[in-house]
């Protein structure tokens, strides 16, 4: 039953010398690393040292920054009541310029928060990403992890920027709360005729479900090996073992292909990647390539017609003369 | 032992769920199928409400019809502007109907003076009253396209009390909006009259009073260039989406009563309920700048909004929560005077006083 657990079944506490830091990382690690036992249940009981850098503090104080605008904006809506900003928390925004304004500077209260709140929030972004990168350069790794970041940087930059750029006003972009910005999408997808019938949403659901499919797959099998030391990956790379073996043969016996250890997480990757990176896509052609996806749909044979069910067609009143306006 | 404390577990956790999002209605829940087959065009009920909707939905015993009624009411009262057609019998009739329709406990002294004549005009309720049944009268006729055969009675809305339980004001501008930070766009609040959600709050001052464009979705595959170009934004679809909203609540119906949710726009897949429903807009904006707002100065500051503007009517006046009024009842149709216009006779005719 011991495999079955929730919890990591393995906590190392050891004696920390970490790793020399490269020249070039002037900054240098933050803090004595100590053990925590309930963090030991779901990763690595070290907490510490950190590395801040220049990069850290600047994403972190812009971080901030849009934080408070946003927050004060919310709280300031409902008259700086603290009771009224916790009950209506989730239906609170700060809400884009009004379209009218095209991609001029609206006024503070009229939208100029909120274009102060996203440059903030991007250049925070945006440097957490190069602290990803540079990272994983001092550690002699690759960068996967810092361009898998930047396919989520893309989709948001597209809902954010570069699509009410084009499209030529900041009010086409999405506000920033809880419950807002889910109307707003119901409402985008209303406005642009059914996004479910854009192809790259299409393709953007596929990898976003596939690599919760992939993960349980992965995971799973992994798991299920670790009574053989199936997940001591370390171990496994001086002496293997069975546990490999076994995961890889459980799957060829089960739909007569397998994947490797490398070749699984080459799919994970890229399945993650390409659910924001197709989902960008369809965000940036929808209303300045397509205007309405449902139309589309129909127009290239996707949609099929469904038989009426009621007697006689039902017209647009409003295309009969003498109809009211 | 193990198992048991297991299911437990999972009972409760389901239990806890079920009541911490609260807006979870047990089994069973009645299905109509209302379009074709897996496009999930579905009216759900749940029986269990059905009683007390029948209950709040029920037609008041009709004051019985009167074979003949005599000479046109305007030859019998004095200032009779616009039942002067009709027998004074019938008139009579119509007035006990609609005092116990709209003022059960004060009875005719909520519009008339006790020991002045019927004919002043002193108490604003009566003036009020007159455009109601002016009002009454061009629904049932002017908008046969929404309301059918079955037209509509002072009862449809005011159900035994003097102001009908769902009227709506414009609200005012929220204080926010004049100051430096805190402007809210006129959304993103619990909006009651937008089934709590967070869209713009006021989906009928634009759509019901005024008459912004309620059709945003693009007409046409790709975007147009030039002057066809649809300019909507999805912005402006927010403030569709809570006219839409209110509409939904206010008949007590899905979205698919009317619409096949995959094109909201597309008529040749919607029902034949949305011509109707279309004709409803028109008719409540109609009814809001002809009827309601001239009445503005009459009413005192009491009845009005708090920005002043008089009450208005919209879906949820007369449906109340009922896909048709009072679930289709024929009412109107006992009720001459309400179902066609009766303005007295051009000619002057002889005032012969009753008393």
């Amino acid at each position: 039953m011991e495999y079955q657990n929730i919890f990591t079944r393995v906590q190392v506490h050891a004696p920390y010398d970490g790793v020399p830091l490269p020249k070039s990382d002037w900054w240098g690690r933050d803090g004595k690393p100590f053990f925590v036992y309930w963090f030991g249940k779901f990763g690595d009981a070290q907490v510490g040292p950190f590395y801040l850098g220049g990069f850290g503090v600047a994403s972190i104080l812009c971080f901030f920054i849009a934080f408070e605008i946003i927050g004060l904006n919310m709280m300031a809506s409902v008259n700086w009541d603290p009771v009224q900003f916790v009950r209506q928390l989730f239906w609170l925004a700060l809400e884009p310029p009004a379209p009218a304004y095209g991609l001029r500077i609206p006024p503070l209260n009229e939208g100029g928060w909120w274009l102060m709140a996203g440059f903030f929030l991007t250049m925070s972004i945006l440097l957490w990403w190069v602290r990803m990168y540079r990272r994983a350069r001092s550690l002699g790794m690759g960068t996967h992890v810092a361009w898998a970041f930047a396919a989520a940087i893309w989709l948001y930059l597209v809902l954010g920027f570069i699509r009410p750029v084009i499209m030529g006003n900041w009010g086409e972009a999405v506000p920033f709360g809880i419950f807002p910005h889910l109307d707003w999408t119901a409402a985008f997808s209303i406005r642009y005729g059914n996004l479910f019938y854009n192809p790259f949403h299409m393709l953007s659901i596929v990898f976003l479900y596939g690599s919760a499919l992939l993960f349980a797959m992965h995971a799973g099998t992994i798991l299920a090996v670790s009574r053989f030391g199936g997940e001591r990956e370390i171990e496994q790379i001086v002496d293997r073992g069975t546990a490999s073996e076994r995961a890889a043969l459980f799957w060829r016996w089960t739909m007569g292909f397998n994947a490797s250890m490398e070749s699984i997480h080459r799919w994970a990757w890229w399945f993650a990647v390409l659910c924001p990176l197709t989902g960008g896509i369809g965000i940036l052609l929808t209303g300045t390539v397509v205007d309405n996806w449902y139309l589309w749909a129909v127009k290239h044979g996707v949609a099929p017609m469904y038989p009426s069910v009621y007697p006689g067609p039902v017209i647009d009143p409003a295309l009969l003369q003498g109809a009211p306006k | 032992m193990k198992t048991f404390s297991r299911l437990a577990a999972v009972s409760v956790a389901l239990l806890g769920t079920s009541l911490l999002t609260g807006c979870w209605e047990r089994p069973p829940v009645d299905s109509y199928q209302r379009g074709f087959r897996g496009t999930a065009m579905v009216e759900l009920n749940n029986p269990r409400d059905v009683p007390k909707q029948l209950a709040a939905n029920a037609v008041p015993e009709v004051v019985p019809a009167i074979t003949d009624g005599g000479p046109p009411a305007s030859t019998v009262y004095k200032n009779v502007q616009v039942l002067g057609g009709i027998s004074v019998g019938e008139f009579t009739r119509t007035m006990v109907s609609l005092t116990n329709w709209v003022s059960p406990k004060e009875g005719c002294n909520y519009c008339h003076v006790a020991g002045e004549g019927f004919e002043a005009d002193t108490l604003y309720t009566k003036v009020v009253a007159r455009k109601m049944l002016q009002m009454t009268q061009a629904i049932n006729v002017d908008n046969k396209a929404h309301v059918g055969a079955t037209g509509v009675t002072c009862y449809t809305c005011h159900r035994g009390e003097h102001i009908p339980a769902n009227v709506w004001f414009t609200p005012p501008a929220a204080k926010t909006a004049s100051r430096m930070v805190g402007g809210d766009g006129l959304q993103n609040k619990v909006a009651k009259d937008v089934g709590l959600s967070s869209l713009p709050a006021d989906g009928l001052t634009p759509y019901l009073s005024q008459a912004m464009e309620i059709r945003t979705a693009g007409t046409t595959a790709l975007p147009m260039r030039g002057e066809t170009r649809n300019l909507h934004t999805t912005k402006q679809t927010e403030w569709t989406y809570s006219l839409m909203v209110h509409m939904s609540e206010g008949l007590g119906v899905n979205c698919t009563y009317c619409h096949n949710t995959r094109s909201f726009s597309s008529w040749e897949s919607s029902t034949p309920q949305r011509v109707t429903a279309w004709h409803g807009i028109r008719m409540s904006r109609n009814l809001n700048n002809e009827y309601m707002e001239p009445l503005t100065s009459v009413f005192p500051a009491s009845r009005k909004g708090e920005g002043g503007d008089v009450a208005k009517v919209n879906c949820a006046t007369c449906h109340a929560g009922a896909y048709k009024p009072l679930f289709g009842a024929q009412m109107a149709k006992d009720f001459p005077a309400l179902i066609s216009k009766t303005d007295a006779p051009a000619a002057p005719v002889k005032v012969v006083s009753k008393r």
